[in-house]
């Protein structure tokens, strides 16, 4: 887990601007707070982890990513991260939608949902796959819309979103996901982290 | 003497312009502190009373001889510790607890104000308070906090002074004071109008009292404190002191009994005209309209850090219109925080012992105090 938080800080320039949409128990802020930017806050749905934030001397607010991204203006943040949280949405799309327009770039993390270890379930077991980063029975999952790497890339490329940095994370391994390692990145990886940015737009800055 | 005119004040020599256009001098705020100011100075809290609180908190207050209003939150070792904390609290003006209202003396006839007071303002209220940080030298304060119109004050003393306050806490409020409630404040008006004894304000000085009015005043405004919920949890359809309804109109029900204690108590710390200026106040309340309908400006002079509460039951001063402030800060990148705690005791809940609640705001100043004044990332 603190690996995938180290990729991530690694993404975001020093005193930029952050905004953690699903910030959780606020692990991930806390850490960017002690080694990046002071200059970061988190929108979370959870009750108890409002609390566990404010705890911490974290900035966040109480509130449901599909609803309330409206209220933040264009470009308010540096960056926006997505950490695993996604594939929980009832709408994906429209959410990555809003990450790009309040964000000048979003970082988002997937669980991949091509990793070997889910097809080995699938394809031997044949039941749904729990596995460390999808810990949940298919009854109980809050995860409505899995997808796999490779699925992710398809739709930044034919939406035209430039995906400016794609990482992979395998247990401890980091590695770069490229077009010609996809497939078998999209086998090796536990998860994918994608710094994205709208392609016209950085074009023009 | 009476005992009123013992507690502690401080007598604004300046001039206060009103919004109602009148201007005042020589009158007295009434206030109070808790805790030490730090040789820093920069550990001191200013705290905004609701309707009909006044500058006792915490402790025995004086006049009432009851726990002070914000006994659970306020105190050594509580949300708002006094250890830590330099503390200090006012009587708004229009109120009746010392601070200039309509109960004072008019020196130019020598007889109380009543009815010739001048309608007052939120607005009013903070810069009155504003003169007595002046007085004490505080020139920075690390927070502003209060709920209900306590909140409203932390808004409109933030919008004043953009840069006087490191942290904010408003709680269960609003910017814009809603039809509802300005209804509801009217049906307690018109009951205490209502009562032959208010003789159109002049109660005090002809020895007369409308506790009936104010009463129902009290009653009226009580439900709406709490919730549906948290009424039929306590109270249901109990009987008060009897086995069987009796056919007539005498308190039946528990909850009939409970709010006539409610009026009955309240007649006797209250004034009835401080009632009526204080709701109207209230009422006057529009910061989203003061700013000419966009409610952000109030704010972009300002560097404060803001976390704002709301409560779950809360239909009064509900989430909705708390988030709506949520929203105007965060259109203009404003550094802010924001909670909806759960709690079944509607309004009220920031008055009483909700944990969810006490630790988030003990939780948000200690961690803020440490943040600006302790460390440096």
């Amino acid at each position: 887990m603190k690996q995938e938080f180290k990729i991530i800080s690694s993404l975001i320039e020093k005193n930029s601007k952050i905004l953690d949409v699903g910030c959780g128990n606020g692990e991930l802020m806390k850490y960017i707070l002690e080694n990046i930017s002071n200059n970061i806050r988190g929108l979370e749905i959870s009750k108890k982890n409002v609390q566990s934030c404010i705890e911490k001397g974290l900035t966040v607010i109480e509130g449901n990513a599909e609803l309330d991204l409206g209220q933040f203006p264009d470009k308010s943040f540096n960056y926006v991260i997505l950490s695993q949280t996604l594939q929980a949405f009832l709408s994906p799309e429209k959410v990555l939608y809003e990450l790009l327009r309040v964000g000048r770039k979003a970082i988002v993390t997937i669980p991949n949902f091509g990793h070997w270890k889910v097809r080995v379930d699938l394809l031997f077991k044949g039941t749904m796959p729990v596995t460390e980063n999808l810990p949940n029975e298919w009854y109980n999952t809050p995860n409505l819309h899995m997808c796999t790497i490779k699925d992710f890339v398809t739709f930044c490329n034919k939406r035209g979103l430039k995906l400016s940095k794609s990482i992979s994370l395998s247990g401890k391994k980091v590695s770069y996901i490229e077009e010609k390692n996809l497939n078998y990145k999209n086998l090796s990886s536990e998860l994918g982290i994608f710094e994205i940015e709208k392609l016209n737009e950085s074009n023009n800055s | 003497m009476n005992k009123i005119d013992s507690l502690k004040k401080y007598i604004v020599k300046d001039i206060l312009k009103l919004d109602c256009g009148k201007e005042i001098s020589n009158f007295p705020i009434a206030y109070e502190t808790y805790g030490e100011l730090n040789e820093k100075k920069d550990n001191s809290i200013l705290i905004f009373h609701a309707l009909t609180g006044d500058q006792f908190p915490c402790g025995k207050n004086p006049i009432t001889n009851k726990e002070g209003w914000w006994s659970y939150a306020l105190g050594p070792n509580k949300a708002i510790d006094t250890n830590k904390f330099f503390v200090i609290s006012t009587n708004v003006i229009g109120g009746c607890m010392g601070s200039f209202g309509p109960s004072s003396i008019d020196p130019s006839t020598n007889k109380p104000y009543g009815s010739n007071f001048p309608v007052i303002t939120i607005n009013d209220m903070v810069n009155a308070q504003n003169f007595l940080l002046d007085y004490l030298k505080i020139k920075k304060l690390f927070a502003v906090i209060g709920g209900s119109m306590g909140g409203m004050q932390v808004l409109q003393f933030v919008s004043n002074f953009p840069n006087k306050a490191e942290v904010a806490i408003p709680i269960a409020c609003t910017a814009s004071h809603s039809a509802q409630n300005i209804a509801l404040n009217e049906l307690g008006r018109q009951a205490i109008m209502a009562d032959r004894e208010w003789d159109k304000g002049r109660y005090l000085e002809n020895d007369k009292l409308p506790s009936k009015g104010l009463a129902v005043a009290r009653m009226a405004a009580h439900i709406t404190y709490l919730s549906k919920k948290g009424l039929q949890e306590k109270f249901g359809r109990k009987l008060q002191e009897r086995d069987a309804l009796k056919f007539g109109f005498e308190a039946d029900f528990q909850i009939e009994s409970y709010l006539r204690y409610q009026g009955s108590v309240f007649v006797d710390r209250f004034d009835a005209n401080s009632y009526l200026y204080i709701t109207r106040a209230m009422d006057y309340f529009d910061l989203t309209k003061q700013f000419k309908g966009n409610l952000s400006d109030a704010f972009k002079r300002s560097k404060t850090k803001f976390f704002i509460i709301s409560f779950t039951s809360d239909w009064l001063y509900p989430t909705l219109e708390n988030r709506e402030i949520v929203i105007a800060l965060n259109a203009i990148g404003a550094d802010v925080g924001f909670i909806e705690v759960t709690s079944d005791k509607g309004h009220d809940s920031f008055l009483l012992d909700v944990p969810d609640f006490l630790n988030a705001v003990k939780n948000f100043l200690n961690n803020s105090y440490r943040n600006i004044h302790e460390t440096r990332i």
